[in-house]
């Protein structure tokens, strides 16, 4: 009886160790999918222009040409750009962020007639796509003149972003409303409140939208082409798409890789940094859904 | 104001009457209207007033420049056959095939990372790199490795003897090509969602399932995928409401919308219309169209909510 169980036992981990052997190679496969098209961006860049159509290719430039990046360097649309994105993406999303905490904590835990017919109404944002309003708030931002500047990017952002409410509102339903009640009784303002209590409490939710909110931000592109035309007042987006259109003409491909890598660098180190954080609020954003 | 804690929670409709009368909840509405103002202004000058107004301008023969025309139903009869308009639609719908075979994959590849196995975590991150680069610079790489001559899916292929096409140049493999790009950019977030809704199936319900001599198949027919079901719901629709946008990918690996505008999607048609030919009535109302189908595809999500949360409920 004893010996018998055990052999069952033995032949259960065996089929299971097939089987991880199996999943194992179902995950190397995905991850060579995955990964390998990167890989190979990052090995055009490091080779130079003949190099690139060299047959059968080498992964492993040798030698190594570092030229395309030095040419990057001195790329001034390039340094404009960066300049122009991080101007951009870091005003909309410090300054919405804020606004965005403040409508959350009110919708959530505060008093106010008309409350949920005013979230409904914002919801119903959410439902409209950009592409069926740009062209009237491109004619809006054209008529006040502020076409080929940073202000149409900026401006509407500041005002906050919905769906950034509708989960932070959610955070803090999870709260319980007598933290908020007390602190009323204690005589703190709503402000104190604010920032002394709901704040600190939802920092972890704000971080994740925040940065999230900041790579979408960082990776828009519609909205800087329609708006900005003269090359230095263009983001980043925009740049290596009109870039890589012109050195395409010249075949100079590492230049075209290694301006399309520098430009997803400062995203992929952020998002290595806090891949934690980041995998978790999405898995938990895409659950509450 | 000794009646204000007895009016802490107003239940009923008389007490409600009182509250509001009081001084203390007259500060803490001016305090919350106050703090949900600004979303509620941007949400009405960006948002509301702009859609507002492309609905009227859809029955114009607004340029952007000159003077505005009442043409009534006349945007919408030229759209009926504007060849151009239907091809863009029909890609648009066309390169909706990759939102079957992106959820197909990503689940394969989310049951793998259940089993907790080593590296878990390192294949989830790898997974996810494609989702959070940037779009435009993907699409370069991408137009890159789709090259007919020295590109790498056609060297990839060339290892198994396919010579490959010129991918974006060939009426018949773009779309096909930009499908494959975008699963490939998307896998990582389906991935992410649908790990999330396994891990969160309790283990009792499998333990049960053994007891009563379940298999593998029937465990994953009558449990797993049941209990995703929500997910892949989710999934359907924001990658509907995703793909029917589709623009970024196509602008750039081909920009003229491809050969005989064999990849121009509806976006990038309004797009080309309204800022290259300048004709925003036109475009105005093409984008009505799209306005509204993905309206509807979005109030259907919100309904399908608010169903589930009376179940959980």
């Amino acid at each position: 009886m004893l010996a018998k169980s055990s052999t069952h036992k033995l032949s259960q981990t065996q089929s299971r160790r097939i089987a991880d052997f199996f999943i194992y190679l179902i995950l190397i496969a995905g991850g060579i999918l995955m990964i390998g098209p990167l890989l190979w961006m990052i090995s055009t860049s490091l080779k130079d222009k003949t190099g690139v159509f060299q047959l059968p290719p080498q992964w492993i430039p040798n030698p190594i040409h570092w030229d395309a990046y030095q040419r990057l360097f001195h790329l001034s649309q390039l340094q404009t750009g960066f300049m122009n994105t991080i101007i951009v993406s870091l005003t909309v999303t410090v300054i919405g962020s804020f606004t965005s905490c403040m409508a959350a904590f009110s919708f959530a835990k505060l008093r106010m007639p008309h409350k949920n017919a005013m979230f409904l109404l914002l919801l119903v944002g959410l439902m409209i796509p950009y592409p069926a309003v740009m062209i009237p708030q491109f004619m809006m931002f054209s008529t006040i003149g502020w076409v080929d500047s940073l202000k149409p990017l900026i401006i509407p952002g500041l005002f906050g972003n919905i769906t950034m409410i509708f989960f932070l509102r959610q955070y803090l339903q999870g709260i319980p409303d007598s933290v908020v009640e007390s602190a009323k009784i204690d005589g703190a303002s709503y402000w104190t409140i604010f920032t002394r209590i709901i704040f600190p409490l939802m920092r972890p939710a704000v971080a994740a939208q925040f940065i999230l909110w900041f790579m979408g931000a960082w990776n828009d592109y519609l909205g800087p082409l329609i708006y900005l035309n003269s090359p230095e007042k263009q983001t980043l987006q925009v740049v290596i798409a009109n870039l890589s259109a012109t050195y395409a003409t010249q075949t100079d491909y590492p230049l075209i890789m290694g301006l399309s890598f520098i430009s997803m660098l400062p995203i992929l180190i952020i998002f290595l940094i806090f891949q934690r954080q980041i995998i978790e609020s999405v898995a938990l954003s895409g659950m509450k859904n | 104001m000794e009646s204000t804690v007895k009016d802490k929670a107003p239940t009923d409709g008389r007490r409600k009457g009182r509250v509001r009368d009081s001084s203390l909840y007259k500060k803490e509405h001016r305090v919350a209207f106050l703090m949900i103002l600004p979303p509620v202004i941007g949400f009405l000058i960006f948002t509301l007033f702009p859609a507002a107004y492309a609905v009227f301008a859809s029955f114009t023969d607004w340029n952007g420049i000159g003077q505005m025309n009442w043409v009534g139903l006349r945007n919408f009869q030229v759209m009926l056959t504007d060849n151009y308009f239907w091809t863009s639609l029909w890609n648009t719908f066309f390169m909706m095939i990759g939102i079957p075979i992106g959820l197909i994959l990503s689940f394969i590849l989310a049951s793998a990372l259940s089993r907790g196995l080593k590296g878990t975590t390192f294949f989830r991150t790898i997974y996810y790199i494609p989702v959070i680069s940037s779009l435009a610079a993907i699409a370069i790489m991408w137009q890159w490795a789709y090259n007919g001559d020295y590109g790498l899916v056609n060297q990839v292929l060339a290892l198994v003897g396919i010579k490959g096409p010129n991918w974006l140049q060939n009426v018949h493999t773009v779309k096909p090509a930009i499908v494959a790009m975008t699963v490939w950019k998307g896998l990582g977030y389906s991935m992410l969602l649908y790990l999330a809704a396994i891990q969160s199936v309790p283990q009792t319900f499998y333990e049960a399932a053994e007891l009563d001599g379940a298999n593998s198949w029937q465990k994953f027919k009558n449990i797993t995928w049941p209990m995703c079901k929500p997910v892949t719901f989710f999934l359907v629709i924001t990658n509907i409401i995703g793909g029917s946008q589709l623009f970024t990918e196509v602008n750039i690996m081909t920009p003229t919308g491809g050969t005989e505008f064999s990849s121009a999607t509806i976006v990038w048609y309004i797009w080309q219309k309204a800022f290259k030919n300048f004709q925003m009535g036109y475009a105005s109302a093409m984008s009505i169209v799209l306005g509204i189908i993905i309206f509807i595809v979005t109030a259907l999500q919100f309904y399908q909510n608010r169903r589930s949360d009376y179940k959980l409920g």
